[in-house]
């Protein structure tokens, strides 16, 4: 077994029990906690892929920008711990079928693909430079409607902020 | 040995990063001490003057006071953030200082070339602000966890502060990213290089394609409120909110939040240093009429060493005339050794960097010392309404000189 296996192995426990834990905590401060938890094992996997940049992005628009928004907003509305539900009539006959419908699917979809090698080995992965002489040369239009879309969004939160007077 | 043979890199690193944290944690310990001589001086007051000559072993006696108060957990806390907090305030400030290069030249360890600083990334930078995201976490969370609303208030209002000033900060540097073209640092200091008609450095505050002025306000002033420094120290403003997020912190836990600010401002010091002022690069070119600048670091401890004995002679207590002069005596040593063929070009990057990083840790205090606090609306406005937009228009105009220039 190689390093990276073992850290792949490593890093994917973790950001599955950040995952599981997310769901079991009863309070949102420490759902949001094991959220982050989450996020950062999904940057050191990307770290470990060579994606640099990805990871870093990763850290900073997810864990440092999205993250602290969503502790802001629990700690702003003051939300308690949440009531535990035993599995209400619409989780038991919709959620957990669907569920395991999609828990099946992808385990199916990664049998099927795991003869197939996805990238030689051996291939640098692209350098920040290269990224971003894709994004704005062969993808600007789609970041183009992106940067629209966000726009868009922020203009809505103005409207949507300034109703009131 | 045969295992430091086998692993090198592993222990190469963990001599750099124990040597560094030595160095650091001790640099911290005398920037408080320094920080409260020079407001003391500059409010004409002396400052700490008991504990040893001119209060050097305030620091130590500070240090042992935070280990041996009791450590109190106020009621109704949640136990695992509360005592998370500290620590990922502290364990995310002393990381940023691992990706900071301080010299040019290679050190040898164990017979391994390695660079002067412990990491060399490709997106350096990047990482760097990666890290400096997350920190909002421990005042937040620490604020939060305290179950007491002054921490709260404390620590919704830091939030809210880190969140506003982060983008100006972000945006700051783009200026000097696209003028450099990577995010390495030592890549960034590299592009620095050389003079404007054997003079001026090319430095990126003065040289380049648009000398990054606007960018360096910019960047300083949304780095005093990211560190949460006076004039932006509203998450802790004493007259309102007693301590702000740390007010349930006793003992070591609070010198951990107190360390962290410490070391933050170490971070963008050296950062300030790096994007901006060249780094490790001497201010005076490389000519021969300037060869004299090279006996600049000796000269600088020499005075030291000299202010130190003759200081020293005269002191009241018969304790600081004896320590005084000895340090004098050890900086007039070290003097001597720098001066030595081969360690004198090799202590030229390290002393420049060094003095310029000197220099921002001191008008760190000295804002602190000059400017009165905003008031929280105030700071929002000079956040959303001043640094945002100048930070943007400096990455317009710098793109447009960057342009123009490589026609």
């Amino acid at each position: 077994m190689t390093l990276e296996l073992i850290l792949f192995f490593l890093l994917a426990a973790v950001a599955v029990a950040g995952a599981v834990n997310l769901i079991l905590q009863r309070h949102p401060i420490h759902s949001a906690l094991s959220l982050i938890v989450v996020m950062g094992a999904l940057a050191a996997l990307y770290l470990l892929l060579g994606a640099e940049f990805i990871a870093a992005v990763q850290i900073i628009v997810y864990a440092g920008a999205i993250m602290v928004l969503f502790v802001l907003v629990i700690m702003l509305l003051n939300a308690g711990e949440e009531e535990r539900t035993n599995l209400s009539r619409m989780a038991r006959y919709v959620g957990l079928p669907v569920g395991f419908f999609l828990l099946f699917e992808l385990a199916y979809v990664m049998a099927r693909a795991a003869g197939t090698q996805a990238a030689a080995p051996g291939v640098a992965p692209a350098s920040t430079r290269q990224l971003a002489t894709m994004l704005f040369r062969e993808f600007v239009l789609p970041f183009e409607l992106t940067s629209i879309l966000i726009l868009i969004a922020i203009l809505g939160a103005v409207v949507l902020a300034r109703r009131e007077s | 040995m045969s295992l430091i043979a086998q692993h090198p890199l592993f222990f190469v690193s963990l001599v750099k990063v124990i040597a560094l944290l030595l160095l650091l944690m001790t640099a911290l310990a005398y920037l408080t001490w320094l920080e409260r001589k020079v407001v003391a001086h500059m409010q004409s007051r002396w400052g700490p003057y008991r504990a040893g000559p001119h209060g050097l072993l305030q620091p130590l006696a500070d240090g042992l006071k935070f280990l041996f108060k009791e450590d109190v957990t106020p009621g109704g806390v949640d136990r695992f953030v509360y005592y998370l907090a500290p620590f990922l305030s502290l364990s995310l400030a002393l990381t940023s200082i691992a990706l900071i290069p301080f010299g040019p030249d290679d050190i040898l360890i164990f017979g391994q070339r390695t660079t002067l600083g412990i990491a060399d990334l490709n997106i350096g930078l990047l990482f760097l602000f990666a890290i400096t995201s997350l920190g909002v976490y421990g005042v937040a969370l620490a604020g939060w966890s305290s179950n007491s609303k002054y921490p709260l208030l404390g620590g919704l209002r830091s939030s809210a502060q880190m969140i506003s000033y982060e983008l100006s900060l972000t945006m700051s540097v783009v200026g000097v990213l696209l003028m450099a073209g990577t995010f390495n640092l030592r890549e960034i200091i590299a592009a620095q290089q050389g003079h404007v008609w054997g003079l001026l450095p090319r430095w990126n505050i003065i040289a380049g394609p648009l000398p990054q002025l606007l960018g360096f306000f910019c960047f300083f002033t949304a780095a005093i409120a990211e560190t949460n420094r006076l004039p932006f120290d509203l998450p802790e403003a004493e007259s309102e909110l007693v301590a702000g997020f740390h007010t349930e912190y006793a003992s070591f836990k609070f010198a951990m939040f107190f360390l962290s600010e410490y070391a933050s401002m170490i971070t963008v010091s050296c950062l300030a240093t790096v994007l901006f002022f060249g780094g490790w690069l001497s201010p005076f070119p490389e000519a021969q009429f300037w060869a004299w600048t090279r006996f600049l670091p000796t000269a600088a401890l020499g005075v030291g060493c000299a202010l130190l004995i003759f200081d020293g002679l005269r002191y009241t207590t018969l304790l600081g005339r004896i320590v005084l002069p000895v340090l004098g005596l050890v900086l007039g040593g070290l003097a001597y050794v720098i001066a030595q063929p081969g360690v004198i070009d090799f202590i030229q990057g390290p002393f420049w960097f060094l003095a310029k990083v000197f220099f921002f840790l001191f008008v760190y205090i000295w804002v602190r010392g000059t400017l009165p606090r905003f008031r929280y609306d105030q700071l929002m406005a000079v956040g959303w309404k001043l640094l945002l937009p100048a930070s943007l228009a400096n990455v317009v105009l710098t793109s447009l000189a960057v342009v123009v220039s490589r026609r």
